[in-house]
């Protein structure tokens, strides 16, 4: 295959994310005091969650991100986001990103679906009146119109999940985050997401991806990588990480 | 230029914050936004009434007197309270998406300003009331919160900085409010106070700008340039210093949050 030219919506470079865990401990004056007169050095507990990870993701790619729990696969996606600033090593990216980390990310769950679908469009950067235009948009997309004044404190995580993806995908973003938030949905909203992917894509956005469900890797992805313990194990064509992840996966 | 033009696309996040907290506030009380007027009225004739039996001051127009002190402080004191705990409470928007960060505590200070500026009726019902003649300098007391503003967001950034590194300050910061409250002169007059108490008053930048506050409503007399000089100066630099401060750190906050 030959590539030219091509452009490129995600540039990671060398990415290294380092939590202090000493100093997010120290918190205290007392607990401070205890340690200089212990003379304890502070930072004996680094936790390096990444380490020089780089890798490129062309535009309109559908990109996966697989590893088991705790590899660091979301803490991945936050320095994409810009969520978390790299140690070291640096993250281009080309392009509006729909963020959607995690389920329910800004949903301030004591106002109503209304309130919050307005909230999260001024999040995201877009004006009232833009929201009111495309409000029953999001609603028809999400099915929620018998609940569209219920607090989001009551909704199921289905529910909140539906309500989620529906508010991201409103406006065609260059980069598409999704990060298991489909695993919780029916059948039905898992199809409907897929097809709203698929959509996407052929328009031009590009998909990133993170999940444990391999089946769906395979299905939806073209390229992927495999995080183990903060390191980049493997890169390449979705199925041939996929194969290699499973073969190893009790690593 | 960039940070101009991101603050404006973030305008309607602030504007949609701002009127979540002021309908959250009132939300399910009977009597809703009368509270703003109410409680401070309300306020203001207990602590007249304590006041007025157990130390007799020689002020005039002591209502208005307490009540402006009072409104004034209140609002410095909800204002950077809440943006103290404004960056450490919102974690779960800040560690899911990228979001300036200075909103939260800019949030804070300006849904108390609103409530501060919807309490000003009460002042006008007292002035009504106790019939102060009521002079053109009035119409300069806008300035004067302008200062204010400016003190209590550059105050709040400060704090809400330390909140995320340093919890302790919670429990600082309320004692010295205290501290700081019993130091303005909400509820005594100046004079009353020994020449080194009035020496270490001066510091208190609460104390110039009440001051100025005062004199525009109650006592019809301009603020003299000078006075203008001090408040601008001290919220200018407590602004300055609080931007710096935030700036240089608000990369590290999702780490401590």
């Amino acid at each position: 295959m030959v590539s030219v030219n091509k452009e490129i919506a995600v540039r990671v470079t060398d990415v290294t994310v380092r939590f202090n865990l000493a100093s997010e401990k120290v918190e205290t004056i007392k607990e401070y005091t205890v340690r200089l007169l212990k003379r304890k050095k502070v930072k004996i507990d680094e936790f390096y969650a990444l380490k020089d990870i780089s890798f490129e993701i062309e535009k309109g790619d559908s990109f996966a991100l697989v590893g088991t729990n705790g590899s660091g696969k979301s803490t991945m996606l936050k320095v994409i986001c810009g969520i978390y600033r790299p140690y070291q090593g640096r993250v281009e990216v080309e392009g509006s990103i729909a963020p959607m980390i995690e389920l329910g990310a800004g949903f301030d769950t004591e106002l109503t679906a209304r309130e919050n679908i307005y909230l999260n469009g001024c999040v995201l950067g877009y004006n009232r009146a833009f929201m009111e235009e495309r409000f029953q948009q999001i609603l028809d997309f999400s099915e929620l119109w018998d609940f569209v004044d219920v607090p989001v404190k009551n909704f199921s995580s289905g529910m909140q999940a539906r309500l989620g993806f529906a508010i991201a995908t409103l406006v065609k973003p260059d980069i598409l985050i999704v990060d298991e938030i489909l695993a919780v949905g029916d059948a039905h909203f898992q199809e409907k997401c897929k097809r709203k992917m698929e959509e996407l894509q052929s328009g031009g956005t590009t998909l990133i991806l993170v999940s444990h469900d391999i089946s769906q890797v395979l299905r939806t992805c073209h390229h992927a990588a495999w995080i183990h313990k903060g390191k980049l194990m493997e890169l390449g064509e979705a199925e041939e990480v996929c194969k290699i992840y499973m073969e190893n996966k009790d690593l | 230029m960039e940070y101009i033009k991101n603050f404006l696309k973030y305008r309607g996040l602030l504007e949609e914050l701002v009127s979540r907290d002021i309908k959250v506030k009132y939300r399910r009380s009977a009597l809703g936004y009368i509270w703003t007027i109410l409680s401070p009225l309300l306020m203001m004739i207990v602590m007249s009434l304590v006041f007025s039996y157990f130390f007799r001051y020689e002020i005039e127009n002591y209502t208005v007197y307490l009540l402006s002190g009072q409104l004034i402080f209140n609002f410095f004191s909800e204002a950077t309270n809440q943006a103290m705990t404004s960056i450490v409470n919102n974690r779960s928007l800040l560690t899911k998406v990228h979001l300036p960060k200075y909103i939260f505590p800019l949030t804070k200070v300006m849904s108390s300003f609103v409530n501060l500026l919807f309490s000003l009726v009460a002042i006008v019902i007292m002035l009504i009331m106790t019939r102060t003649p009521i002079t053109p300098t009035i119409l300069l007391f806008p300035v004067s919160l302008c200062y204010l503003f400016l003190f209590a967001l550059g105050c709040g950034l400060i704090l809400s900085v330390f909140a995320v590194f340093f919890r302790d300050i919670y429990h600082i910061y309320s004692v010295v409010l205290t501290a700081l409250m019993y130091f303005t002169p909400i509820f005594y007059p100046v004079s009353i106070l020994p020449d080194y108490a009035m020496n270490l008053m001066r510091m208190n930048p609460l104390y110039h700008i009440l001051k100025m506050f005062r004199k525009c409503i109650l006592e019809g007399e301009l603020p003299t340039a000078w006075e203008h000089m001090v408040c601008f100066l001290v919220s200018a630099a407590f602004l300055l210093a609080g931007l710096l401060i935030f700036k240089k750190r608000q990369d590290d906050f999702v780490m401590y949050i």
